[in-house]
């Protein structure tokens, strides 16, 4: 029994080995190398150089969370309520920006949001003035938005259906009104979807580069494009680029573990009633 | 009726184009422990809601101590309910299930948790409050839900199938358990329930439902004793049911032969539904009974065996704690007191026969009648 599974689950643990556990090895390697392959920490010391960069794109990745976290949530809630057969055409939908591929989606906001492009020319072609909009923080906010929201709404639709309709009835039975029903029954019954949502979605927004590169101009610089310009591009640099990488994976585990602190559903004390 | 806490008048409620309830009127007293008894489908769990204010009624009012509440929401409404499958909050402990109600009208944590603490020695869980609802047995999840009911005092408590999921033997526990706590508190209970035997034994008053109508309210022994028609007699209990004649007062005409009864006021020659309870037959020789038999069948059912037998045609049940084997000849006598007499009805001639009967597809029916209301 334990060898047959053990077999199953052979091809995994090769892939596993093979792709994630040597590169992150190396990742370690090569963060405390320099050049020649002797140990050094400078390469760690060096990543604090970019701490704005790195505030940069926490702050931009939480802002589009946040974002999408509010506009995921009533749009989740609204396709759990519909009927099955609604439920699975909203999904669908939902998902269908996912079909098209990443680079072309991003592309097109490029010639939306353009000084020249079509929301200006809209604009002026009905006597309003020029909006600056690409090259700007809201502009990779919007990328991120964009990409990453239904990350944020099918784990948050998940949920919400799982949740019976006798609890919340019970709810309103023991004298709930709607806001009740929502703040102290609906919402940390989904607190795993959030959690989940929150997750995929904050994760590959701090550590993108192809938004920021097309919508951010280079103002708006993040981690994922400074490791890129450690490997590809000018300032080649792999050490440091694999410390920025390593400081990185902390704070987001970091931030991890912070999400799961709220996430107290079968924990023995129930400390989300006031 | 001036002392009637619930009032029900002319509701009508229908499903689409289903019509689950339509002219219901009924009238439930303070401290009462009511039970509305019935097959799936008959409207009883529809009767329930529009009491816990979860279904507005297309026509008719319900009425709260004499005010009118139909459009009352159910978060306003001085009536808890108890649910088919718990409804606990997953995401709370025992506690703070309990407190739910308590906590959303402000009462101070002091009230909160020397309430809870009562309420949980009240359902027999003392020491539970920290535990996690889902690491809770059935009945255990239960007394929680009765408790977190309780904790909010309400006028009425609705309770809706609330044994359906628990086995034989707790649910007569929890059966004893439930009417001690009735009493104890004074509240008025209304039981939603298939079971008769659950009604019987709990009730005050039983109102048995079919068709979203009522079809008897009474107390238990009247509606066991006294069904008015076909349907009440078979739903409460086994029953033979024969086609009759009243010859006139007191004096019934059945499976061939003129006996005395205790019925009176249907008029002489009047075509009846007679109903003899399988208890109330006494068997005894072949020889010395007007009516006769060949046993078709026996089944030992613990206390008595259940016998089925033919006569001319018609087959009997009899629950005798004497043995009589298959084949056998045996007579049957029926004395005036074993005899009800009914009207007839439109479920005349549904009921009453156990030509077909067997207990493996009673129960298949049972059963896939309450799958069927699951839906």
């Amino acid at each position: 029994m334990k060898t047959k599974s053990k077999l199953l689950s052979a091809p995994y643990s090769v892939w596993m080995t093979v792709f994630i556990v040597v590169p992150m090895v190396l990742v370690v390697w090569f963060a405390f190398t320099d050049t020649a392959g002797n140990f050094t920490v400078e390469n760690i010391l060096n990543v604090g150089q970019y701490s704005n960069v790195f505030l940069r794109s926490i702050g931009l990745g939480a802002v589009a969370t946040v974002i999408s976290l509010v506009m995921g949530y009533p749009l989740a809630y609204g396709i759990a309520k519909m009927a099955p057969r609604r439920q699975s055409v909203m999904v669908m939908l939902v998902m269908l920006p996912m079909w098209m591929n990443f680079l072309l989606r991003t592309y097109s906001w490029m010639t939306l949001l353009e000084d020249n492009g079509l929301i200006n020319a809209l604009l002026t072609s009905i006597g309003l003035p020029r909006l600056h909009m690409i090259n700007t923080g809201g502009a990779v906010v919007l990328g991120m938005v964009y990409n990453y929201l239904p990350y944020m709404i099918l784990p948050l639709y998940s949920v919400l259906t799982k949740i019976d309709q006798s609890v919340i009835e019970a709810a309103q039975d023991l004298g709930a009104n709607s806001r009740h029903v929502f703040l102290r029954v609906i919402m940390p019954m989904s607190t795993p979807g959030i959690i989940s949502g929150v997750t995929m979605v904050f994760v590959p927004a701090v550590s993108t580069f192809i938004i920021s590169k097309m919508l951010g101009g280079g103002g708006n610089l993040l981690i994922g494009d400074l490791i890129d310009m450690q490997f590809l591009g000018s300032a080649y640099n792999p050490n440091l680029g694999s410390a920025i990488s390593l400081v990185l994976m902390v704070i987001i585990l970091i931030c991890m573990g912070i999400m799961n602190q709220f996430d107290d559903s079968d924990g023995e004390e129930g400390g989300i009633m006031p | 009726m001036s002392d009637s806490i619930i009032s029900l008048q002319d509701i009508a409620v229908s499903y689409g184009s289903e019509q689950v309830l339509k002219g219901f009127n009924l009238d439930i007293r303070d401290g009462e422990f009511v039970t509305l008894l019935g097959p799936s489908g008959c409207g009883k769990t529809t009767v329930l809601r529009t009491i816990g204010g979860f279904i507005t009624p297309d026509t008719g009012e319900v009425f709260f101590g004499g005010k009118k509440i139909t459009a009352l929401p159910p978060h306003k409404r001085a009536v808890n309910t108890i649910f088919q499958r718990y409804a606990l909050f997953p995401h709370l402990n025992v506690y703070d299930n309990i407190a739910f109600g308590m906590r959303l009208k402000k009462k101070s944590e002091k009230e909160v948790k020397e309430t809870v603490h009562a309420m949980l020695a009240l359902v027999n869980l003392k020491g539970y409050a920290h535990r996690g609802v889902s690491q809770l047995s059935g009945g255990q999840q239960q007394r929680v839900a009765i408790a977190r009911a309780l904790a909010n005092e309400p006028k009425i408590l609705l309770l809706d199938e609330p044994f359906g999921a628990l086995d034989l033997k707790l649910r007569k526990d929890m059966q004893v358990e439930l009417k001690k706590i009735q009493k104890q508190t004074g509240i008025t209970f209304i039981f939603v329930t298939h079971d008769q035997e659950e009604a019987l034994s709990m009730s005050d008053t039983v109102v048995v439902m079919d068709g979203g109508e009522i079809q008897q309210i009474g107390s238990p022994t009247d509606i066991y004793n006294e069904p008015k028609n076909a349907f009440v007699a078979d739903f409460i209990g086994e029953s033979n049911i024969l086609d009759g004649v009243m010859v006139k007062d007191l004096e019934v005409r059945f499976a061939g032969h003129t006996y005395p009864c205790l019925d009176k006021g249907f008029g002489e020659n009047v075509p009846v539904d007679v109903v003899i309870r399988p208890e109330d037959i006494e068997v005894t020789a072949a020889d010395s009974a007007h009516l006769t038999g060949e046993v078709t069948a026996v089944t030992f059912k613990g206390v008595h065996y259940e016998i089925i037998v033919d006569v001319q045609g018609f087959k009997w049940m009899i629950q005798s704690t004497d043995y009589r084997a298959v084949g056998d000849r045996i007579g049957l006598v029926i004395g005036p007191d074993d005899i009800h007499v009914m009207a007839k009805s439109e479920y005349s001639g549904l009921f009453g026969d156990y030509s077909t009967f067997s207990d493996e597809m009673d129960d298949d029916i049972n059963a896939s009648a309450e799958s069927v209301e699951d839906d």
